[in-house]
């Protein structure tokens, strides 16, 4: 009878992926920064949550672009 | 002065401990009075005595230095009793209701108080802001109930007033929060926010209140005669007065009562000192009656020191004047009046190389151009060449390493704008050309991206004086590296007005030129080029067509086609084989078919410039643009191109169709009404049955304007050909130069129905617009539309009518203008830190990443295909045509 809104699957939200440690590494390496330095995110975003990532996790978000076709944003997840 | 440069590492707030204002100031003022009999400052008063000059001649008393040079000295006043600082009003009270009155400790639990100041050092290392963690402090530590930590009681609701604070209906003096403020410790305050090297909470009641110097607040001296002083200095005067007489109301006699009352005097006046526009206060004013501006009002928005004296100043070495045109200098160039140039300077080092010209310019002196008009020395001094004595002497002294301050000369880079500057070609560098008279000179060609016009604007222009700023303007400033806008990667800066109307009448198939006159106009151009043959034509004579002489102004191997701005769309475009001559095609930078119009080279649509940009360089762009206009300029001025009332005549068949279209619509017109009324109107989906109506009519109104349109245009061209002379009116518009077909039809067929807020005019009357018409009538006419053309001329009904319109577009032409300029400076403030760095990723100055691709894509929009990143179609073309050479 009710069915729950799988928030992943509607149009506007783009996919998100937790980054490996390796894969962090990597990419604060790749743009010389450090975590603090990287858009944010708070722990209890919906798709966060969904995820299960945790405080200190760097998500992936690919989202189609007009101008790109697709294109990458980071975030580390912060307390809120 | 030389002061070796500093590189500043932080800057911390905090507040001023009583033993450090005493500290660091010079001096304790006692009495309230300014000045003396004579005039004199001095005395051990507010005034001079150390704590700064601000006549000329005087001497500073504590360090000795002259007007320009003392920066000023801080004094105190020594309050009588302590007095709440009004900035901190608010967070004296949070602190208050947090902490327990007996002890001073904050009133939870030792874990709770742990918790927080956790949060505090995460925050700190993240950079986090603290202040949401201190708000949820407060607000746990304010429930009332006991102290955990003595169990003393804890009385509740504090009220505060503007700077008083009541506990249980006792009034608290700012002598008692102070006590309880002193006895907090320093664990608690860093928790509540206090960084304990520069603040602890008692520190925000004033015990010892700091004297701004002189110079922060300046007297002026009228014309008569008479000192004015500044409106500090005054409520500083009525601090120390209420101050002298709550200390001797103290010292002598005390009736509680008297010195209460003082003390809240004394408290008002040193709020009203630092901020006179506090809520609930009635603000300090001067015997005219206006309101004092004392430091918060000197700080605060638009006027105050932030935007008014930081974010923006005034500036040296800069010049306005009102502008004009001139076609005949380059886009690259601005003509500079001599005067300014005599007043502007450029300081230009002396070396080995250059000092026998150095000394030469130094010998012309400030009166003559080209001269100078300082010669500074390499410690710095400057000599005023307009007061030297001895000339010789001067340039035996001249040596390299010294800097002379020369005139502004031609070719010298300089910054150039007219406000309001809305994007980044608002400023734009220019090469300089000194010519006579008094106006600032541009080339028309620039006028779009300025939004300049010649009705009494004036522009700025500021004389670069470094070497780095020079080049940094010369090599990304310049006007033709600014053709392409960033925002759609097309032209801004091309032809307007006759330049398009003069290409399209040069390039038109009818244009033919004899020898001499082509000499003449390939000559105008500044183009160097041999002519080519000339064409033959059916009576053997030599003639060149304007495509031809063209094609001169047009860089080699250029090959482009595209539709002109008079293509007609008609349904089956033949393309090459146009019979309207629009569809323009290139072939190896020769003009084979096709007109010069908008499309080609004008300010915003220019396919030509565009490629010639984007394929050849911004040089070749320059060249371009002012070749060609100067041919085209050159082109109509001989030919002659005027307008007339003629050139919106009809013929009466063409009045008839006219008269016969308007009819007919409103007929149809009172036939909707008559549907609505007799209910028979079909609803439009989701709309009410009159807004069906309005709508319904609105509709049949405008189809019918424009119909009329299309005839006056049909009537038009046709009496072009039949009287063999062209309609100006008619030819600027459907060249892109000046004007549409709309403007046309409402001059010569019909103005058309007038709006209000999207509506047909309904408001004035009960009922009805006018007392002209009857009650109810909601026919064409009644609610605004006009029939006649502005040739034929509007009756007074139409006119007022059309005036209402007129006016909702003036008012919210005035309106936009601030909203936009509002959201403008928000999006300023927000995004003018942001770069783009070298690997593509959009950072603010603190490393924090905003875009990790720029614009997701990376892409430069100026050097984008109008938006498009690349054009395939015109590399698959150019590929084409090479292997086809081949």
């Amino acid at each position: 009878m009710t069915r729950k809104l799988e928030i992943s699957k509607h149009k506007l939200v783009p996919q998100h992926e937790i980054l490996s440690e390796e894969e962090a590494m990597v990419l604060l390496d790749k743009l010389n920064i450090s975590r603090g330095q990287l858009p944010k995110t708070y722990k209890n975003d919906p798709m966060v949550k969904k995820i299960k990532a945790t405080v200190g996790d760097i998500i992936r978000i690919t989202r189609k672009s007009n101008t790109a076709g697709e294109s990458y944003y980071y975030r580390v997840v912060i307390e809120p | 002065m030389r002061i070796l440069p500093k590189k500043i590492d932080g800057i911390k707030f905090g507040l001023m401990s009583p033993e450090y204002i005493r500290k660091f100031s010079v001096l304790k003022i006692i009495t309230a009075e300014t000045y003396d009999e004579d005039g004199y400052p001095i005395e051990g008063g507010l005034m001079d005595k150390r704590l700064g000059v601000v006549d000329p001649g005087l001497r500073c008393g504590t360090c000795n230095s002259r007007v320009g040079e003392c920066p000023g000295h801080f004094g105190r006043i020594e309050l009588a009793r302590p007095v709440i600082h009004v900035g901190y009003a608010k967070r004296i009270y949070k602190v208050l209701k947090s902490v327990c009155r007996s002890c001073g400790r904050i009133k939870l639990p030792d874990e709770r108080i742990g918790r927080y100041r956790q949060e505090i050092k995460t925050a700190r290392k993240i950079g986090k802001n603290i202040d949401s963690i201190i708000e949820d402090l407060f607000k746990e530590a304010k429930t009332p109930k006991k102290c955990p930590h003595c169990g003393g009681e804890i009385f509740e609701i504090k009220f505060e007033k503007p700077a008083t604070y009541l506990e249980d209906g006792q009034r608290l003096s700012p002598a008692d929060v102070r006590e309880r403020l002193e006895r907090i410790n320093d664990t608690d305050s860093v928790v509540m926010g206090f960084d304990l090297d520069v603040a602890r909470p008692e520190w925000m009641i004033l015990t010892v209140l700091p004297v701004p110097p002189v110079t922060a607040r300046p007297s002026i001296t009228l014309e008569s005669g008479e000192r004015s002083e500044d409106d500090l200095t005054h409520k500083l005067v009525d601090i120390i007065r209420i101050n002298q007489r709550l200390e001797e109301n103290i010292e002598a006699g005390a009736p509680q009562l008297i010195i209460e009352d003082l003390w809240e005097l004394l408290q008002y006046h040193v709020t009203t000192y630092f901020n006179n526009e506090v809520a609930g206060v009635p603000p300090a004013r001067h015997r005219s009656g206006r309101p004092l501006k004392t430091l918060a009002q000197r700080l605060k928005g638009k006027e105050g020191r932030f935007r008014s004296n930081l974010s923006g100043k005034r500036v040296n070495f800069s010049a306005r004047t009102v502008i004009s045109p001139d076609p005949s200098i380059s886009i690259n160039e601005v003509g500079v009046p001599e005067v300014i140039a005599r007043e502007l300077t450029v300081p230009e080092v002396v070396t080995p190389l250059n000092i026998n010209h150095m000394k030469e310019i130094i010998i012309e002196g400030p009166y003559n151009y080209p001269g100078s008009n300082y010669v500074e020395r390499p410690d710095g001094n400057r000599i005023s060449l307009a007061r030297v004595k001895n000339l010789d002497e001067l340039l035996e002294k001249v040596k390299p390493g010294w800097k002379v301050h020369r005139h502004l000369m031609n070719g010298d880079v300089v910054l150039f704008n007219r406000q309001p500057s809305l994007h980044r070609m608002s400023i734009m560098a220019h090469e300089i050309r000194v010519l006579p008279y008094k106006t600032f000179r541009l080339n028309l060609c620039v006028c779009p991206p300025y939004n300049a016009d010649f009705d009494g604007d004036e522009m700025n222009l500021h004389a670069i004086q470094g070497q780095e700023a020079r080049a940094e303007a010369r090599v990304l400033m310049r006007v033709q590296e600014q053709i392409l806008s960033p925002r759609f990667g097309g032209p801004i800066i091309g032809g307007i007005h006759d330049h398009i109307s003069g290409a399209y009448l040069f390039t038109m198939n009818d244009t033919k030129f004899t020898k001499s006159q082509a000499f003449q106009l390939v000559y105008s151009s500044g183009i160097r080029k041999s002519l080519p043959d000339p064409l033959i034509d059916e009576n053997e004579t030599e003639y060149y067509s304007g495509k031809q002489l063209f094609s001169l102004v047009i860089p080699e191997g250029l090959n482009l086609s595209y539709k002109a701005k008079i293509c007609r769309k008609c349904d089956k475009c033949l393309e090459e084989d146009c019979k309207y001559d629009a569809y323009v095609v290139i072939r190896n930078g020769k003009l084979l078919k096709g007109v010069m119009d908008e499309k080609s080279f004008g300010a915003f649509s220019g396919e030509l410039l565009d490629r010639i940009v984007k394929d050849y360089s911004t040089d070749d762009a320059r060249i371009f643009l002012d070749s060609v206009t100067k041919l085209v300029i050159n082109a109509i001025s001989r030919r002659g191109f005027s307008t007339g009332i003629d050139d919106e005549d009809l013929p009466e068949e063409a009045k008839e169709r006219i008269e016969e279209i308007l009819r007919n619509a409103y007929k149809n017109v009172r036939k909707l009404i008559r549907a609505f009324n007799d209910n028979l109107l079909e609803h439009l989906p989701g709309r009410s049955l009159e807004e069906t109506l309005e709508m319904r009519i609105m509709q049949v109104l405008s189809e019918a304007r424009d119909k009329t349109g299309a005839i006056a245009n049909e009537y038009l061209e046709k009496e072009e050909k039949k009287r063999r002379r062209e309609n100006s009116a008619r030819i600027m518009a459907i060249s892109g130069a000046r004007g549409s077909l709309l403007n046309l039809t409402q001059m010569t067929a019909c103005v058309g129905q007038q709006a209000v807020r999207g509506e047909r005019i309904k408001r004035g009357y009960a009922g009805r617009t006018l007392p002209h018409f009857k009650v109810g009538d909601i026919g064409a006419e009644a609610k605004g539309f006009v029939k006649s053309s502005y040739k034929s001329g509007l009756s007074p009904i139409e006119f007022f009518f059309h005036n209402m319109g007129g006016r909702e577009g003036l008012v919210d032409t005035g309106v936009r203008t601030s909203q936009s300029g509002y959201m403008q400076r928000r999006l300023v403030n927000a995004l003018q830190d942001l770069k783009v760095e070298y690997d593509n990723t959009v950072r603010d100055t603190r490393g924090v990443i905003v875009e990790f691709k720029h614009g997701e894509d990376g892409a430069d929009t100026s050097r984008t295909d109008w938006g498009n990143i690349v054009d395939v179609g015109k590399i698959v073309r150019r590929y084409a045509d090479q292997r086809g050479k081949k």
